[in-house]
């Protein structure tokens, strides 16, 4: 009875099979194979243009590819946390369940089919259509060569296309022949690697050269010798060129640190600097900027790839609005007494901290970050450069050169260095200047919260997020001279380099001590700053 | 009336009303059983000792910020130092009682696999070498750091910004474990002191009445200096200090020399804070710490020694009452008293009486006039 039943339904399912597409026939005649006479269905498999093939070569790779014990329907597992089995549809992709082990059984491979596959997964990714498919499966090869992708690649150098995975391909071959070619071989190979800066060229370059040390106990040949020489000296240049680099890398590290100084800092570069109003709240400026933008992308979350594009004005609004109400509440009555203003604002420092606590909880938050934002740009093997710090350069020089301008060229501008000049005479040339104190404060304010807006893309938001930063804001606009904005900016630059310089040699925590010391230090000698601002006053 | 709020701040009053404490506090302690009407328990004794370590604290910042106008943020670095030294001593006492039992190294040191006390942990096994550093550690950093900034002549804003940086920058340091101080969790797990259990109430009512006494003696010491020739100068310097340059005066060795002078006292404040707390660690540097002090002399009344002691009184007792009752209403209370006490009362609680005491005999002159 049973034999029938199952007899029927396998006719059943070979008439499904026949309706289905020619793949879907293919895969599922896996069950009924022998070890023996699987390989040509594979080889099969492979040949066949549909996407899917990866995924069904990689599972049997994996030995993740079962079919069930009742109707061999063909399914890849993951172990569920509960101890069961969760099934896939390899075909179509749809979950199936989850079944215990002993209801499946496993699709057989042996070490020699293993190999197989792997060549065969190896030269779809390399026939692939797409570039950048080629040239992982290229990598992936020159980290670990063995016989028959060499085999497979220079068959395929030839034919290929782009350049870089071309020249990938050379290297790939190159660095085999390194490792396994006579002497002349590995010598050419030598010779041919010694611009590349890929971490297995050199690696395999180093392995060869201590195997020759390991050698040069009994004797090396004329050939040895040579290859030893050539092989020293294309580590050299190797070495040299990625140091280069290095330093590059060191330097672009530090200069979107730097622009995060200066974001940070050049809001108070204004309120401290220009109308020297010592601002402890700055920082919740900013704290008040990251959260506008994560209001934002909450009121929108369909598009969060444009919402930052929102956030930027709204952010300035929110924190140049607050920056008014505390220059008109309190800062103006405390002209004049700069430790009275310090303190008043450190308390409206506490008082916004605790007012983000109560309504967003004191738990970070998290910002997303848009599509645009994230990604990288390769340069090469050993340096890339990454888009959202590219970005935060760029952004941080604009806000600049814009406050650079307002300051220098628009009528309000003018106003502001004169009340920040000369009050009185600026008052008797009838500038508003309550009024012009006001719109300054409120611009420090509105760019802390720009900044605000980029350092919500950098790290969680939360109700201490502006507290860090005052300090290192502080020591930019005093380092770099106060009332002058381009100190500002060759402070925050400088700093933020000397700091990713010193990261690697001793960490990021003495990193930031060694530069808090040094920066007592330097004003202790040039107490005005780099910059400082000519003229003379005596109390 | 003005006569008597003189009165209230002299150096009588103050060392007999904390003579007065210190018995009271003492006897009701130990001579009342617990359940007792009139018995202060032990809890009790510890707070108030802490408020005690905080009073003298105030003072040193009252010191240098109301006699000599520098507004120093970083006070709490002068104070942490002098702990981490009592600290240490009290963390050696441990000796093999500790979770490793290595009666050499304190537990973090065996935890960090080291096999020998650093060279700046030397002598940290004997009492009076360790008092001497509670003192010398403070005193020396203020020393440096004042010579150099008042000789450049670093002053006013930027100073206090700088000062907040050293701290910050101490606090950095601490908290690596490889300085060698406990990293993150800082000293702790103290036994006894002198041979003394900590737990005990009668070494808890010993160190309240160390506690007072030092205060007494620290108050003395400044009202001392304040009315001395040198107080005049340093008053003058707060004053107007490029006056009291052209008259001949170095006014930057006798900021140098209260600097010092405020540094140790609280230094002092920290050794005895540490025993009573039972925990030393890198959040003390904290820069917040440092201006929570600032604020305890701003509500107080700067430029009065009283006043300070009064004022981190008054603020301690409000953080831990609010703390208690609602602790998500104490930074709003913080901040709001911050910015009312600067726009309103500009000289705190101790200014406040005198004007008023000033105000009602002007009115008694106008009546007595008309």
């Amino acid at each position: 009875m049973l034999r029938i039943f199952c007899l029927t339904f396998s006719i059943l399912l070979a008439s499904f099979s026949v309706q289905a597409d020619e793949f879907s026939g293919l895969v599922n005649q896996l069950p009924s194979k022998s070890l023996r006479n699987i390989t040509p269905l594979l080889e099969k498999i492979a040949a066949h243009p549909d996407e899917r093939t990866k995924t069904v070569l990689t599972e049997i790779l994996n030995g993740d590819l079962y079919y069930k014990k009742n109707n061999k329907q063909v399914v890849s597992i993951r172990k569920h946390p509960d101890g069961d089995y969760q099934l896939t549809d390899v075909l179509t992709g749809d979950s199936l369940g989850v079944a215990s082990k002993s209801s499946m059984k496993k699709i057989r491979t042996s070490n020699r089919i293993r190999s197989t596959i792997r060549g065969l997964i190896a030269q779809l990714d390399l026939t692939h259509k797409d570039a950048q498919v080629r040239l992982a499966a290229v990598k992936q090869i020159l980290d670990d060569p063995d016989k028959q992708s060499i085999a497979l690649l220079k068959t395929l150098a030839s034919q290929e296309q782009d350049t870089d995975v071309a020249e990938l391909m050379e290297t790939a071959i190159g660095v085999n022949q390194l490792k396994r070619g006579n002497t002349d071989e590995q010598l050419a190979a030598a010779k041919q690697l010694r611009e590349s800066l890929e971490p297995a060229v050199r690696n395999a370059m180093v392995n060869q050269l201590s195997l020759l040390d390991e050698i040069e106990k009994t004797e090396l040949t004329a050939a040895e010798k040579k290859l030893k020489a050539e092989l020293t000296s294309a580590i050299d240049k190797i070495k040299q060129k990625r140091s280069i680099y290095e330093f590059i890398e060191n330097m672009f590290f530090g200069l979107s640190l730097g622009s995060v100084l200066l974001l940070a800092a050049i809001g108070l570069a204004i309120t401290f600097g220009v109308m020297g109003v010592i601002n402890m709240a700055h920082g919740e400026m900013i704290m008040l900027g990251a959260y506008t933008t994560y209001v934002i992308q909450l009121m929108f979350p369909q598009w969060i790839d444009y919402s930052l594009f929102i956030a930027i004005p709204a952010a300035f609004l929110v924190s140049g609005f607050v920056g008014v109400l505390i220059e008109r509440g309190v800062i103006r009555f405390l002209k004049g007494r700069p430790l009275e203003t310090l303190l008043a604002t450190f308390g409206i420092s506490l008082i916004l901290q605790q007012l983000v606590r109560t309504i967003f909880s004191p738990l970070n938050r998290t910002v997303a970050a848009p599509e645009w934002m994230s990604g990288s740009w390769q340069i090469n093997p050993i340096f890339s450069i990454t888009f959202n710090r590219l970005y935060i350069i760029i952004f941080a020089l604009t806000v600049f050169f814009a406050l650079l301008a307002f300051m220098k060229r628009s009528s309000l501008g003018l106003h502001v260095r004169a009340v920040a000049q000369n009050r009185e005479m600026a008052r008797a040339l009838s500038v508003r200047s309550d009024r012009v104190d006001a719109i300054t404060f409120g611009l420090g304010s509105g760019i802390a919260g720009i900044a605000g807006v980029v350092l919500s893309q950098l790290t969680n938001v939360g109700p201490n997020l502006g507290q860090s930063y005052i300090i290192d804001s502080f020591l930019v606009v005093v380092f770099g001279g106060v009332g002058n904005l381009w100190g500002t900016l060759v402070a925050a630059m400088s700093l933020g380099s000397i700091n990713k310089f010193l990261e690697p040699l001793t960490g990021s925590v003495l990193a930031n001590i060694i530069v808090l010391v040094g920066l007592v230090l330097f004003i202790q000698k040039r107490p005005k700053g780099l910059f400082p601002q000519k003229g003379r006053s005596a109390d | 009336m003005a006569d008597l709020l003189k009165k209230l701040g002299s150096l009588p009053v103050v060392v007999g009303c904390l003579f007065i404490t210190t018995l009271y506090v003492s006897v009701c302690n130990l001579a009342f059983p617990e359940g007792s009407a009139l018995h202060v328990s032990t809890y009790t004794v510890t707070l108030f000792g802490k408020y005690l370590c905080y009073a003298l604290l105030a003072l040193a910042v009252d010191l240098v910020w109301g006699y000599c106008g520098i507004l120093s943020l970083g006070h709490g670095a002068f104070f942490a130092l002098g702990g981490y030294a009592m600290g240490m001593y009290l963390m050696r006492q441990i000796g093999d009682r500790g979770v490793y039992g290595n009666p050499e190294l304190p537990d973090f040191m065996v935890f960090l696999n080291w096999d020998a006390l650093p060279w700046y942990w030397a002598g940290s096994d004997s009492f009076i070498w360790m008092m001497i550093m509670v003192v010398a550690a403070p005193g020396l950093l203020a020393y440096i750091f004042g010579s150099m900034a008042f000789r450049s002549r670093v002053s006013g804003v930027y100073l206090s910004i700088m000062t907040q940086a050293v701290t910050y920058a101490f606090m950095l340091a601490f908290f690596r474990n490889e300085m060698g101080f406990g990293g993150n969790n800082g000293l702790t797990d103290f036994k006894d002191i002198l041979g003394f259990s900590l737990q005990s109430n009668t070494t808890r009512i010993a160190l309240f009445a160390a506690t007072a006494t030092f205060l007494a003696i620290g108050f003395a010491i400044c009202h001392f200096i304040v009315n001395s020739k040198m107080g005049r100068v340093v008053t003058a310097i707060r004053d107007s200090e490029n006056r009291v340059r052209f008259i001949g005066y170095k006014p930057e060795n006798y900021k140098v020399w209260i600097f010092v002078v405020s540094a140790m006292l609280a230094g002092i404040a920290g050794a005895l804070y540490v025993p009573q707390v039972g925990i030393i660690n890198p959040g003390e540097f904290s820069p917040l710490n440092s201006i929570e002090m600032v604020v305890w002399v701003a509500i107080g009344g700067r430029g009065s020694l009283y006043g300070a002691i009064i004022g981190a009184i008054v603020v301690s007792y409000a953080k831990t009452r609010f703390t208690a009752i609602m602790p998500e209403a104490w930074l709003y209370a913080l901040g709001g008293l911050f910015v009312l006490v600067t726009l309103l009362l500009p000289k705190g609680i101790a200014g406040f009486f005198p004007t008023i005491a000033a105000r009602f005999n002007q009115k008694k002159l106008a009546e007595v006039k008309s």
